[in-house]
């Protein structure tokens, strides 16, 4: 290992590195490519990645909604396409029925409603919710804060609402906390104002009170009108959506086969969709890479062979001065690593850059397609060393060549 | 200094072999001016070759110093070229992208010298040779006479046994190819063993003895008047 730290060996290198200049370009050319799409397809990938994780984030990716539409199978005794709908003792049902399975069911009811706030107004939904709405579904919160079971319990007439709604509503820089605004005629108390959702989002701009609070004022009695359930760690979200619908038939009286009944959509099944997607597309990614690197390196092998056959002269010059075969190999391969490590790192500095640029155009605001396109350091690391060792593997085989060529014979190349 | 009893070498052409060289006897001593004469396909370049440790020889003794050179491997023989031999080619061999002061200074590099001293001692020889003054050239920017003097010093730089010279002056004219064999008689005279390749008489003439070479085989070895004369 001595000849490594020999600044001969290294004077040797950087004399022939630097005089050969076109041939030396190529070569940092091909590795180069090879590790900067790499980085750059890595990079992509996981901003797609992140993206869809921050479309998703702040929503219970294991949730199921579930509503009623109408019968479309006669089933004891009623005609089809009744009409029913969901109420309080559904909810009593399925919390002690699926104890282990639910995790969090939040009924919710709807409505769409005038607000008045001096002499401002807007029509907007209103929502009566329970505090647990706030843990399926993430509300970030600028002033105030987000129901709790005070306001179900006392039915108090307060309200959350979103910053759009908030901006409409008030004079600007007025704080609307404890401020009172009009819903369908009646007074509330805005306890809470919520940031916008950036990703999914069912409810847009709403107007949330207190779930006992709806009941009283729109007189829904037990009725709900849809509700929202997620499932516990390990649970598998589709058979609990299957049985709890199958239970919910069996309550109100509607053939089990019935399709149209009941309304539902599984969160978790959709963005199964969109990680397998995901999956696929980051098998795509390595492969593509890892198929790239290897070009390049059967690009250096290529040309350090090129290169061999067009030193034949000198490397029989220098065996006819002395030099021994394996002090041939040696600065052969030297030259090869010391190549692709530079190249490699030229690469690597080339392709964060790229992402960078693309961070800075396509992964900014609301709608960003690719957020914060990443490269793992260790996996960089290790893309980089086994180049570095492919480098080393394939420039062994010239180096060989290097070697077997009689001085004799090098030395005939005119 | 070089002894050769009954060298074999042969070549394969195809199916057949080409007998090259076929029982050459050749005693050489320690400070002797030799050249080989000999037209084109004589042997005489297979036989520098052998000498040079550059090929191997198929039957027959080779002693170099001594040792009888059998079954080199080429580890060995890169040792023993860089120990003991010291090469001038016809088309000079220098490194295109290396200064005439790198080029006389590699041998040394091989034999695991310094750089200081490698450059120091590298300096000495290029003086020697009249070329100081060009020591930071590169060989393009030297005339052919020039090349074949840096050449000369990078043979003599590890201080060889002896100075082996393929047609030394084969692509030079007459004005530098007395140049350059004053120099290698001036090595001579300062005790050298030097081994010429030529097909010129007077290249040959100027050497102490010329041993002739037709069809692989010795035909004539005999002193020259400079030997005669001394």
């Amino acid at each position: 290992m001595k000849f490594l730290f020999d600044s001969d060996t290294w004077q040797e290198i950087y004399g022939s590195i630097r005089k050969n200049k076109v041939r030396t370009g190529i070569t940092i050319i091909g590795v180069l490519w090879g590790i900067f799409l790499l980085v750059v397809l890595l990079g992509a990938a996981r901003g797609l990645e992140n993206s869809f994780n921050k479309a998703f984030g702040n929503f219970a990716t294991n949730s199921v909604f579930v509503w009623t539409q109408s019968t479309d199978t006669p089933f004891k005794g009623f005609q089809k396409g009744r009409r029913f709908r969901l109420n309080m003792k559904d909810i009593q049902v399925l919390k002690s029925e699926y104890a282990d399975e639910i995790k969090l069911l939040a009924p919710r009811n709807q409505t769409m409603n005038l607000i008045i706030k001096d002499f401002k107004s807007g029509s907007f939904k209103v929502s009566g919710d329970f505090p647990v709405l706030d843990q399926i579904q993430k509300k970030k919160l600028i002033y105030g804060r987000f129901l709790n079971q005070n306001d179900i319990n006392s039915s108090a007439k307060v309200t959350v609402i979103s910053e759009d709604m908030y901006k409409q509503l008030f004079e600007k820089d007025k704080m609307p906390i404890g401020e009172s605004i009009k819903i369908n005629n009646i007074n509330y108390k805005v306890i809470g104002v919520y940031e916008p959702s950036n990703t999914i989002d069912f409810d847009g701009d709403t107007a949330y009170i207190p779930f006992s609070t709806f009941k009283k004022v729109y007189n829904t009695a037990s009725n709900i009108d849809w509700m929202m359930i997620t499932a516990n760690e390990g649970i598998d979200i589709e058979q609990m959506e299957s049985d709890v619908l199958l239970t919910l038939k069996n309550l109100h009286k509607v053939h089990p086969e019935d399709e149209r009944a009941f309304g539902s959509v599984n969160l978790g099944k959709e963005i199964a969709k969109f990680t397998g997607f995901l999956t696929g597309m980051q098998f795509l990614t390595w492969f593509v890479g890892i198929a790239t690197l290897i070009a390049g390196v059967f690009a250096i092998g290529n040309i350090l062979l090129i290169t061999v056959k067009e030193r034949t002269k000198e490397i029989g010059i220098r065996r006819a001065l002395g030099a021994t075969p394996k002090s041939i190999r040696q600065q052969i391969i030297l030259e090869s690593v010391f190549l692709t490590t530079v190249a490699g790192m030229i690469g690597i500095i080339l392709g964060a850059s790229v992402l960078k640029i693309i961070d800075t155009l396509f992964g900014q605001g609301v709608d960003a397609t690719l957020v914060n396109p990443t490269v793992n350091i260790p996996i960089i690391l290790a893309a980089f060393t086994t180049l570095v060792i492919l480098g080393t593997l394939i420039g062994l085989i010239p180096a060989h060549m290097a070697t077997i060529v009689k001085p004799i014979e090098a030395l005939r190349e005119e | 200094m070089i002894k050769i009893e009954n060298l074999h070498k042969s070549y394969p052409i195809g199916k057949d072999s080409l007998h090259v060289l076929k029982g050459i006897d050749l005693h050489i001593k320690e400070g002797e001016f030799v050249s080989i004469m000999g037209s084109s396909g004589s042997g005489k370049s297979t036989l520098l070759n052998i000498v040079g440790l550059l090929d191997i020889h198929d039957a027959g003794n080779y002693y170099l110093n001594g040792q009888l050179i059998k079954d080199l491997n080429e580890k060995k023989a890169a040792i023993l070229r860089n120990k003991f031999l010291g090469f001038v080619f016809q088309s000079f061999n220098l490194i295109s992208y290396k200064t005439a002061l790198e080029n006389v200074a590699l041998p040394l590099y091989y034999k695991g010298i310094n750089k200081k001293e490698r450059l120091k001692v590298a300096m000495d020889y290029l003086d020697k040779v009249g070329l100081k003054d060009w020591a930071s050239h590169l060989p393009n920017e030297l005339s052919g006479g020039q090349k074949q003097r840096v050449a000369i010093a990078r043979a003599l730089v590890t201080n060889p046994k002896v100075v082996l010279a393929d047609e030394p002056t084969g692509a030079l004219d007459t004005t530098t190819t007395d140049s350059v064999m004053d120099l290698l008689k001036d090595i001579n005279d300062e005790g050298m063993t030097v081994f010429v390749i030529t097909h010129e008489e007077e290249v040959a003439n100027q050497t102490k003895r010329i041993v002739r070479l037709r069809d692989g085989v010795i035909i004539n070895d005999t002193l020259t008047k400079v030997a005669k004369a001394l």
